[in-house]
């Protein structure tokens, strides 16, 4: 096997195992950048791929196979904006523990949708999609050489989409008037509220957005590399795209290369046995990497990240 | 007023319970089932004869244990996600100690015990020396702890303590929580001597945290670190201490599986969610020992007397969708009070 084929065989499926963790990160950049943390990512993702699931075996008659898996995660990524609603309830005008409401969101998620498995289909699991998204060929770009081969061939469209939402994240967050208010909100509400910023909606929108991202991040894990929903469909992917928010530094670009990394250690762990070089190791090695590795990072590669400051306050107006 | 504010966590608890179930009504009466059926199910699940109050107690052994870890770490400020972790890792040291050793019982049971809570506290040391020494926050660290455990536990499992096998085998009588009588007393239930260790241990941590200096300065770490600091105690090494005996309890849950329920330990796919019910418990229960008992029944009887539901047609799951309903009406409790205050005042 020579260095290329090695690569040709990791890149591709990095990059399809990342792109559930960037999408579901870049919603907890933009939650915890408004000053909200959001542990229920987990149960966004669940929420996502259940939804995404159900809609996708529901309507691919009506859709067809080309259409019924973009539709799906439309649908599932409002429907679980929609979900991400009561995690801003809770922790924004309840004035919750956001921590303790993620939780609850996390439990939730899981028991509404296993219940309703249990209710419509009868039994613990559905049966596969079959219109998921497919690997294609991008016209054009599949051309160049080397690049091409390695990243456009054969490849997911919505890993792409993943990346390119990054870019839009970024830009948002970053360039736009929104973006400035969303973080100001995020690091001194109190100052913010004097500007004229409405905290309450702006934090409102970015809790949803995160309900938003973590519903794509669900629905494309779900319509890409599980193919069914069950109680392990959605397990631990969640909070992999925590642990990819908090080591990218609360950067959408960061959360984006720290997917990519996970990505990358959770390919390795299935295809590791087919590379000359890792055959040897032990199973278990591979297995636990991204998580010592996300360990090991936070302890000392990246040090004392700089949070958002007001992260995990509720705001109440006149106090200081 | 510190009886006050006792007195509203109990009502919050109450009403949050209260609420959940409503909730929990709700959706049955919106899948068109009979609520009164269905929890009529459920209790009899729970406490319909002596083999389901049996089935319950040993149900609610583990989750008294993992509600102890979460509720002691949250009462120095800190949020041990990882108690599912280090569950896994005491489930683990126990059958262990339980197969490989052969010793009278007095020595063997005792010793399979320590070693489960010696495991989990080397489990809690990780993330609790982390964020003393380089700031590193807990909670990420023991979500990466809890699948780093349950992946070393399975690869133990399969090349260490058996060739290829995917569970180990049973544990010596001498190292067994089981107890005959028990057993043929409540019709053959896999209830076990576990619940007693777990209620002591529930006195412990109320010895601990209230009658000791340590307890005292572990509570006033987790109330205002600043303070704390100013006041010669060292928040460092209370952090530490926090999540390593955190880390035992949750360790002893683990050996409540190993040594109680199972006897054996085999591999798993997922998560044993004791360590998450953990959680749970320890919020219903205000982190309080006793609070921590009440709420781990509570949880407990509900887990186990959901099993029943399917009877009245309705899914086990509707169970986890009351919990996590009661999870989320305790954090906001915020509302509860506030709706409270307002009553007192309308009948004022």
């Amino acid at each position: 096997m020579s260095f290329f084929e090695v690569l040709q065989s990791i890149v591709p499926t990095a990059f399809f195992f990342a792109a559930p963790l960037i999408l579901t990160a870049l919603g907890g950049v933009i939650s915890e950048r408004s000053g909200i943390i959001n542990i229920g990512l987990e149960g966004l993702m669940i929420m996502g791929a259940f939804v995404g699931i159900v809609f996708n075996l529901t309507f691919v008659e009506v859709f067809g196979p080309g259409l019924t898996p973009w539709v799906s995660l439309v649908v599932a990524a409002f429907a679980s904006a929609l979900f991400a609603g009561l995690h801003a309830v809770a922790s924004i005008t309840f004035r919750a523990d956001q921590v303790v409401s993620g939780v609850a969101i996390n439990f939730l998620a899981l028991g509404i949708g296993l219940f309703s498995i249990k209710e419509w289909y009868g039994k613990g699991q559905t049966d596969m999609v079959s219109a998921p998204f497919y690997t294609r060929d991008i016209w054009l770009l599949s051309d160049i050489p080397i690049i091409g081969p390695l990243l456009f061939t054969k490849t997911y469209i919505t890993s792409w989409l993943a990346v390119i939402l990054a870019i839009i994240v970024w830009y948002v967050l970053f360039k736009t008037p929104f973006g400035l208010r969303l973080r100001s909100v995020g690091e001194h509400p109190m100052a913010a509220d004097t500007m004229g910023i409405k905290v309450v909606r702006t934090r409102y929108i970015a809790v949803m957005l995160s309900g938003f991202f973590g519903g794509l991040g669900g629905a494309v894990f779900a319509q890409t590399i599980a193919l069914d929903f069950s109680h392990s469909t959605i397990s631990g992917q969640g909070f992999m795209a925590l642990a990819a928010m908090i080591f990218g530094k609360w950067h959408p670009m960061g959360a984006l290369g720290a997917a990519l990394f996970f990505g990358f250690a959770q390919c390795l762990s299935v295809i590791g046995s087919s590379i000359p070089f890792l055959a040897n190791v032990p199973q278990v090695y591979l297995l636990i990497a991204p998580y010592v590795l996300t360990i090991l990072a936070l302890a000392g590669f990246i040090g004392r990240a700089d949070a958002p400051k007001a992260l995990g306050k509720p705001y109440v107006k006149g106090t200081r | 007023m510190p009886n006050n504010t006792k007195y509203m966590n109990i009502i919050v608890a109450l009403v949050s319970v209260f609420l959940g179930l409503l909730f929990g009504s709700i959706i049955m009466i919106i899948n068109g089932y009979n609520p009164i059926s269905g929890f009529g199910a459920l209790l009899s699940g729970a406490f319909g004869d002596i083999y389901f109050i049996g089935e319950t107690i040993r149900g609610i052994t583990p989750l008294i244990l993992s509600g102890l870890a979460v509720a002691f770490a949250f009462r120095t400020g800190l949020f041990n996600i990882g108690v599912e972790g280090q569950v896994i890792v005491g489930w683990l040291a126990s059958v262990w100690v339980g197969i490989a050793f052969d010793l009278p019982m007095i020595l063997h049971l005792p010793l399979a015990i320590v070693a489960a809570a010696l495991a989990g506290a080397c489990w809690g040391f990780i993330p609790g020396f982390l964020k003393a020494r380089l700031h590193v926050h807990e909670v990420i660290v023991t979500i990466m702890l809890n699948y780093t455990a349950l992946y070393i536990a399975n690869s133990m499992i399969r090349n260490v303590l058996t060739d290829k096998r995917d569970r180990t085998e049973r544990i010596s009588e001498s190292a067994s929580l089981r107890n005959e009588w028990l057993e043929v007393y409540t019709g053959y239930s896999t209830i076990h001597l576990g619940i007693i260790i777990a209620l002591m241990m529930a006195f412990i941590m109320w010895f601990i945290l209230n009658r000791t200096a340590q307890g005292y300065e572990l509570r006033s770490v987790g109330y205002n670190p600043h303070a704390s600091n100013y006041a010669g105690m060292s928040v460092r090494r209370n952090i530490i201490l926090s999540m390593v005996i955190s880390g035992a309890f949750a360790g002893i849950a683990g050996a409540m599986e190993g040594l109680g329920t199972f006897q054996n330990m085999f591999v798993m796919s997922g998560f044993t969610n004791i360590g998450f019910d953990g959680i749970a418990v320890a919020l219903l229960g205000g982190n309080t020992a006793i609070g921590v008992v009440l709420a781990a029944s509570l949880f407990g009887a509900l887990g186990v007397g959901g099993l029943n539901m399917p009877r009245a047609g309705i899914p086990t799951e509707l169970v986890d969708i009351i919990i996590a309903l009661i999870i989320f009406f305790v954090a906001s409790s915020y509302i509860i009070r506030w709706a409270i205050s307002q009553m007192k005042k309308e009948g004022k």
